[in-house]
C-alpha cells in the first residue's frame, strides 16, 4: 500500500508531463486517491489503540550487501503527515486550476508538484537512513524548480539560495548518517542503514553530539530555525501558491518529523545537553520572526516570517522534553501546516485579483469581497493562536509542557503570543479593513476556492474542538519520546528503557 | 425529564444564530436577520428562565450541576472537557447575561436598521453571547479561557464595525491587544496550575488548592497574581484601563452590551470564581482592593471632565467595576456579584438611553451641543433619569443603592476592610453622583441646541429595552436589603452555597445605619451642587474650569491621567521603532555578505588566469621564493 501511493503520484507526475491538456484532472486524480488510500488507513488508528508498531509495513532489497533496503513503514503519526500533505496538495492543484501564471507548461508543473509531494511523502515513510536521505534530497529538486520556473521576479536568486542553504545542510545529515553507520558497523559487525537496528548504537558522548549537530543543522535549516532562516523570506514569496504552500505547511515539517523520528531516538543523551540551546533559539525565533512579520510591508514576506515565527514553537516545544510538548509538537505540525496554506492561498487569490501583494496596495477589500474577509479571518485568528482553532491547543500544550522545565523561557516564548496577535491583525485590518483603495466587483471568491478554504476551515476547527483524535492516533509515538526525557541515565540505560518500549507496543 | 439537561442549549442557540447568520446572512431579507439574531437569544434567556426556576424550586444535590459534553483531549491524566458547570454564581451570571443581551439585541433591531452591515452585526452580537455564556458556564480554566478570548474577538470585531474609519480599527486593534497583555499573564497562570495540579478543573483546583498550599504560599501569590493580570485586563482595571474609553467607537449596542453590561465584569467573574486562590494570598486580595479603589477614583475623575456622553459612561463603567474589584478585595463576594448585576441593568439602559440621544442628535456625541431634551424626548429622559439615579445611588428608591452601599459597608467592616478602602470608595461615589448628574442636567435640561432629526421615541423596539431596564434599575436592588433594616437577603443567601460569607469585625452592625444616613446625605448634596453648576449657574462651571487648578487639572482628568501618553512613550513607540529598524533581517547580511565574499574571491581568482606566460611565470617563481625563505629563515 505504501509503494503504490509513491508509485500513484510518481507515474501520475509523468502522466501530466506527457498529456499536459489533462494534467489538472490527472493531478487531482492521483493525489485524490491516494488521500482516500492513506485516511482509511490512519482513520482507525485515531480511534482505536494500535495493536502493533506499524500501522503498515514494507520491505524490499535495495542494495543488500550495503545493508540499505526499500524499507517503508508508517504509524498513527506518520500516516497523519502523509494524509495531510496528500490534502495540502490536492487543495494546492485545485487552487492553481485557473492561475495563470502557471498556465504555460502546465503538465510540467504538475509534474513537479507531483514529484514533490511524492518526495514529501517518502520522508514520511522512510525507515531506511540512506533511504530517508534519499527523499530528503528528492523533495529538493521540484521545489527548486518550481521556484525557478514558476516563481516570481526574484526567482533565480531565491531558488539557488533555497537549494544551496538545503542541500549544503543536507550533507551534514549524509555524514552523520554514514558515520553512524559505519560506527553501529565496526561495533556489531552488522552494516545496517535500517532506523531499527541503528537505534541501539552505543556512542561516547562526543561523538553523539556530533553526530547529532549533523542531523539537526539539516532539520533546523529546513525548518527553518533561528539563525538559519535566511532563505526562508525569499524562497516562500517566490514560489507560486502550491508550491509556497507545500513548502512552508509541509516541507518545514518533514524536519520537526525527522527530529522526532530520528535525531531524538538516535541521540538521547546527547539531545539533553542540546536541549538547553536549542530552547534558546527555539525561542529567539519566535520572538525574532514576530517581529520581522510585524515590519514587513508585502503580504507574502509577513506571512512567511509569521510562519517562521510558529516554527520556534516547534523547536521550543521538541526541546523542552515533555510530554504535553511531543503532543502539542504534533498537533502545531499539523494545525499550522492548515493555517498557513489557508494564508498562502489567500495572498494566491488576492494576487489573482489585483496582480500584486504590497499591503499599500491594499484596504477596504470587505466592501468587494466579504466572504473572502471571513475565510481570511478564520487563518488569520488561528495564526494569532485563537481558542478553538488548532493552533491554540498546539501552542497552549507546547507552552504547558516547557513551563513544566523552564519557567523563564516560557514565559518569554508567551510574549510571542502578543506579538503574534499583533502582526496577525495587520493582515486583516491592512487587507480587509480601512478605507477602499480599488473598486474590485464581483471580486468575491468563486465556487472552487471557496471549495479549498471549505475544507481547510473545516480542518482547523476540527482540530480545534477534537483533538483527540490526533492525539489518540500519536500516542504510542508520544509515549517512546517520553522514554527520552527520562533524565539522568547513562547512555546504555536510556537505550534499553527506549528498546523495552518499542518491543512492548509491539505485543 | 430533568431540566438541567438541557442547559447545554444556553449557549447553543446563539452559537446556531451566529452560524446561520454567518453562512446565510448575506442572502437574507432584513426581518429575518433581525428574528433570527434576537430570538436565538431570546430562547436562550427562556432556557435560562426555566433552568433557573427549576434550579431554585429543587436545588441539585451537590449544589451545582455538571454536563460533560466530550472530552477535549487527554494527555496522561490531563482532560479538559468541553463541559459546562451551573451553581448558583454561573446561574446568576446567565441569567443577567441572556437576558439583558435579548433585550439589546431587540432594541439593536430598529437602532441598526439600514445599516450595510446589518447581518454582519447580528452575527457578531450572537457569537459574544455564545462566547461569553461559555466563558460562564466552563467547568475547567482552559474552556474558560476559549470563551474569555472569544469576547475579546467580538469585542474587537465590534469595536472595529464601522471598518472604514481607520480610527475604529485602531480603537479595537487596541482594545484586543491590550486585553491580550493581561490574558497573556492568563495563560502563564494556567500552565503554572497545570504544573502544580495536572489539572484545570475549577472544583478541583479549588478543592487542592488548600490542601496544598498555606495561606500566603509563594505558589498561591503567583497564580493569583497571574490570573488578576487577565481581570484588570477584561475589566479595564488599571493598568490596563486605556482601551475602554476608546471602544466606544462600536455601535452604541455593543457599548452597552460588552463594554458595560457583560464582557467587562468578566474580570469580576473570575475572580469571583476563583476566590480561595485569593483568600490563600491575603497580600494579592489587598491588591485587588487597592486596585478597585484606585480605579474606581482616576476613572470618575475622569469621567467628570469628559462631553462625549459615551465616554462618560466608558469611565463611568471603569469606575463602578473598581467597586466590584473594591468588593472582591475585602472578601465581599456576594456583594461583588450583587453590583454587577444591578449595574448590567442600569449601565446597559444609560448606554440605550444615549444611543437614542445620540440618535435623536444625528450622531452627536458631545452633551454640551446637546440640551433641552426633557419634553422632547420624555422616554428616554425617564428612564434616563432612573438609570443615573441608580448609578449614583440614589436612597431607598434606586437599585444601585443597596448593592453600592453594602459595598461601602463591607469595604469598612468587613475583617480585611480599612477606613481608606471606605474612604476612597466614598469620595468615588460623591464624584459618581457630580459626574452623573452634571450629564443628566446638560442633556437634558436648559435650552434645546439642536432639533431632534430622527424620533427614536417611535421605535417601539428601542423603547421596550428602556422601560424593562428603567424598572429593573429601580426594583432590582430589593432581593437583597441592608442589615440593619431587614433581613431579607435572598441573593446572598442564594449565592452562599458556593461563595463564602463576608466575615465581618465584631460589633460594626450599628454603623450601617449611620454609614447610610451619611451616603444619603452625600447624593444630595452632590444632586445639588451639579444643579447649581449646570442648571441654576452655568456660569459657575465655567468659573471653576478658569481657576488655575481647573485649568491643571481638567486637560489631565480629559485624557483619563495621560495613561495613553505615558504607555505611548514606554512601550508603544519603542516597539514601533524597534520593528522598524532592522526590518530587512540582518542575519540574511551575513549571509549575503558571505555569498558576495564568494564571488569576490571568485573574482580575485579569475583575474589570475588572464592568459599571460608572463605573469604566470611571476608567480611561479614568486611562489618558489616564499616557499624557500619559509624553509630557511622560519
Amino acid at each position: 500500500m505504501l509503494t503504490d501511493i509513491l508509485t500513484i503520484l510518481f507515474v501520475g507526475g509523468l502522466l501530466c508531463w506527457l498529456i499536459p491538456g489533462w494534467s489538472r484532472w490527472i493531478a487531482t486524480l492521483a493525489v485524490g486517491l491516494d488521500l482516500v488510500l492513506a485516511i482509511s488507513r490512519w482513520w482507525p488508528s485515531a480511534h482505536t489503540a494500535m495493536t502493533g508498531k506499524w500501522i503498515v509495513e514494507e520491505q524490499y532489497a535495495w542494495m543488500p550487501s550495503m545493508g540499505a533496503s526499500i524499507h517503508l513503514a508508517v504509524d498513527g503519526f506518520s500516516l497523519l503527515m502523509i494524509v495531510l500533505t496528500l490534502l495540502i496538495g490536492l487543495l494546492g492543484v485545485w487552487i492553481s486550476w485557473h492561475d495563470q501564471a502557471i498556465a504555460e507548461k502546465r503538465g510540467f508543473f504538475h509534474f513537479h508538484l507531483l514529484w514533490l509531494i511524492g518526495g514529501i511523502t517518502g520522508v514520511f515513510m522512510a525507515m531506511d537512513l540512506l533511504l530517508f536521505y534519499f527523499f530528503w534530497e528528492l523533495m529538493l529538486i521540484p521545489m527548486f524548480f518550481l521556484i525557478s520556473i514558476w516563481g516570481g521576479e526574484q526567482r533565480k536568486k531565491a531558488s539557488i539560495k533555497f537549494f544551496l542553504f538545503t542541500q549544503l545542510s543536507g550533507l551534514f545529515m549524509l555524514i552523520a548518517i554514514l558515520a553512524l553507520y559505519i560506527l553501529h558497523g565496526q561495533q556489531t559487525g552488522q552494516y545496517s542503514f535500517d532506523y531499527a537496528v541503528l537505534l541501539g548504537t552505543s556512542l561516547s558522548p562526543s561523538l553523539a553530539g556530533w553526530l547529532l549537530a549533523g542531523f539537526l543543522l539539516a532539520f533546523l535549516v529546513k525548518l527553518p530555525a533561528f539563525p538559519f532562516h535566511s532563505w526562508l523570506p525569499d524562497a516562500y514569496t517566490q514560489s507560486p501558491i502550491a508550491g509556497a504552500a507545500l513548502l512552508a505547511g509541509l516541507m518545514s515539517k518533514t524536519a520537526a518529523y525527522g527530529m522526532l523520528r530520528f535525531a531524538l531516538p538516535l541521540f538521547p543523551q546527547a539531545v539533553h545537553a542540546f536541549a538547553p540551546w536549542m530552547i534558546a533559539l527555539g525561542v529567539i525565533g519566535i520572538l525574532y520572526g514576530a517581529k520581522l512579520a510585524y515590519a514587513q510591508t508585502d503580504l507574502k514576506r509577513l506571512i512567511a516570517f509569521s510562519s517562521f515565527s510558529h516554527m520556534g514553537f516547534i523547536v521550543l516545544g521538541i526541546f523542552s522534553l515533555q510530554e504535553l510538548a511531543y503532543d502539542g509538537v504534533i498537533l502545531e505540525m499539523v494545525a499550522h501546516a492548515i493555517s498557513i496554506s489557508g494564508l498562502f492561498f489567500l495572498v494566491g487569490m488576492l494576487r489573482q485579483r489585483i496582480q500584486q501583494t504590497n499591503l499599500d496596495a491594499m484596504g477596504g477589500f470587505w466592501e468587494y469581497m466579504p466572504r473572502m474577509g471571513g475565510i481570511a479571518m478564520v487563518f488569520v485568528l488561528a495564526s494569532l493562536g485563537l481558542p478553538g482553532l488548532g493552533n491554540f491547543i498546539a501552542e497552549f500544550l507546547i507552552l504547558a509542557g516547557a513551563y513544566q522545565a523552564h519557567v523563564g523561557w516560557t514565559v518569554l516564548a508567551s510574549l510571542g503570543l502578543i506579538a503574534g496577535m499583533i502582526y496577525s491583525l495587520v493582515i486583516l485590518q491592512k487587507v480587509f479593513h480601512g478605507k477602499t483603495r480599488q473598486a474590485l466587483p464581483g471580486a468575491d471568491i468563486k465556487p472552487l476556492e471557496f471549495l479549498v478554504m471549505a475544507c481547510l476551515v473545516v480542518v482547523i476547527f476540527w482540530l480545534g474542538f477534537f483533538p483527540q483524535r490526533v492525539v489518540q492516533a500519536v500516542d504510542p509515538v508520544v509515549k517512546q519520546l517520553k522514554q527520552i526525557s527520562l533524565q539522568e541515565l547513562p547512555a546504555q540505560q536510556a537505550h534499553q528503557v527506549f528498546a523495552q518500549s518499542s518491543i512492548s507496543t509491539n505485543i | 425529564m430533568d431540566v438541567m439537561h438541557f442547559l447545554w442549549l444556553v449557549p447553543a442557540f446563539p452559537l446556531a444564530g451566529f452560524l446561520l447568520l454567518a453562512l446565510l446572512g448575506l442572502r437574507l431579507p432584513a426581518r429575518a436577520i433581525a428574528w433570527i439574531g434576537t430570538v436565538s437569544i431570546g430562547l436562550a434567556a427562556l432556557v435560562t428562565l426555566w433552568i433557573g426556576l427549576d434550579f431554585l424550586q429543587q436545588p441539585p444535590a451537590a449544589g451545582h450541576y455538571r454536563q460533560v459534553l466530550w472530552t477535549w483531549f487527554n494527555i496522561n491524566g490531563f482532560a479538559p472537557a468541553i463541559a459546562l458547570y451551573l451553581d448558583p454564581l454561573s446561574l446568576v451570571y446567565i441569567f443577567v447575561i441572556t437576558f439583558v443581551s435579548f433585550f439589546i439585541h431587540l432594541y439593536s433591531t430598529a437602532f441598526m436598521r439600514g445599516d450595510e452591515g446589518y447581518p454582519r452585526f447580528f452575527a457578531y452580537m450572537n457569537l459574544f453571547v455564545f462566547s461569553m455564556v461559555t466563558l460562564v458556564l466552563a467547568d475547567n480554566l482552559l474552556l474558560l479561557y476559549l470563551g474569555w478570548e472569544g469576547v475579546g474577538l467580538c469585542s474587537f470585531l465590534l469595536i472595529g464595525f464601522w471598518y472604514r474609519d481607520e480610527a475604529n480599527g485602531y480603537a479595537a486593534r487596541k482594545a484586543f491587544i491590550v486585553t491580550r497583555i493581561g490574558d497573556t499573564a492568563f495563560i502563564i497562570g494556567l500552565f503554572l496550575l497545570v504544573k502544580q495540579f495536572h489539572t484545570l478543573d475549577i472544583q478541583d483546583i479549588l478543592s487542592q488548592a488548600p490542601q496544598v498550599w498555606a495561606i500566603g504560599a509563594a505558589g498561591a501569590f503567583w497564580v493569583s497574581l497571574l490570573l488578576l493580570g487577565g481581570a484588570v485586563g477584561k475589566s479595564a482595571q488599571l493598568p490596563l484601563q486605556t482601551w475602554l474609553p476608546d471602544a466606544m467607537a462600536g455601535p452604541t449596542p455593543v457599548s452597552a452590551l460588552i463594554h458595560a453590561a457583560t464582557m467587562v465584569t468578566a474580570g469580576v467573574y473570575l475572580i469571583a470564581r476563583m476566590h480561595v486562590l485569593y483568600s490563600l494570598s491575603p497580600t494579592m486580595q489587598l491588591v485587588v482592593a487597592i486596585i478597585g479603589v484606585l480605579t474606581l477614583l482616576i476613572a470618575g475623575f475622569s469621567a467628570l471632565a469628559q462631553r462625549d456622553l459615551k465616554r462618560i459612561l466608558a469611565y463611568s463603567t471603569i469606575s463602578q467595576i473598581g467597586y466590584m474589584f473594591l468588593a472582591l478585595g475585602v472578601g465581599a463576594w456576594t456583594a461583588a456579584v450583587f453590583h454587577f448585576m444591578i449595574h448590567a441593568f442600569f449601565k446597559a439602559l444609560l448606554f440605550l438611553g444615549a444611543g437614542a440621544v445620540i440618535m435623536a442628535m444625528e450622531e452627536e456625541h458631545d452633551i454640551f451641543k446637546m440640551g433641552g431634551l426633557r419634553k422632547k424626548m420624555p422616554i428616554t429622559f425617564w428612564t434616563f433619569l432612573a438609570g443615573s439615579a441608580a448609578l449614583a445611588a440614589v436612597p431607598i428608591i434606586t437599585a444601585g443603592f443597596y448593592s453600592k452601599d453594602l459595598i461601602l459597608f463591607d469595604a469598612l467592616a468587613s475583617t480585611q476592610g480599612s477606613t481608606w478602602l471606605w474612604l476612597g470608595g466614598f469620595i468615588g461615589a460623591f464624584i459618581t453622583v457630580l459626574y452623573t448628574f452634571r450629564m443628566v442636567f446638560v442633556t437634558f435640561y436648559g435650552e434645546q441646541k439642536k432639533v431632534i432629526a430622527h424620533d427614536p421615541e417611535r421605535e417601539t423596539a428601542m423603547m421596550i429595552p428602556l422601560m424593562v431596564l428603567g424598572v429593573l434599575s429601580i426594583i432590582g436592588g430589593w432581593i437583597e436589603l441592608p442589615h440593619a433594616w431587614a433581613h431579607f437577603t435572598p441573593f446572598s443567601h442564594f449565592l452562599e452555597s458556593c461563595l463564602p460569607a463576608t466575615q465581618l469585625k465584631a460589633g460594626v452592625e450599628s454603623w450601617e445605619l449611620w454609614l447610610q444616613l451619611l451616603t444619603a446625605i452625600m447624593v444630595i448634596v452632590g444632586i445639588y451642587w451639579s444643579w447649581l453648576a449646570y442648571v441654576k449657574r452655568p456660569a459657575l462651571a465655567y468659573q471653576l474650569k478658569q481657576t488655575a487648578w481647573g485649568r491643571a487639572l481638567y486637560p489631565f482628568f480629559y485624557k483619563g491621567w495621560m495613561f495613553d501618553q505615558l504607555y505611548d512613550t514606554l512601550l508603544v513607540k519603542p516597539v514601533v521603532w524597534l520593528s522598524r529598524i532592522d526590518r530587512h533581517d540582518f542575519i540574511d547580511y551575513i549571509y549575503e555578505g558571505f555569498g558576495q565574499l564568494n564571488i569576490g574571491i571568485n573574482k580575485v581568482f579569475s583575474r589570475t588566469q588572464n592568459g599571460y606566460l608572463r605573469w604566470y611565470l611571476l608567480c611561479v617563481v614568486g611562489g618558489v621564493l616564499i616557499i624557500f625563505s619559509l624553509i630557511l629563515f622560519v
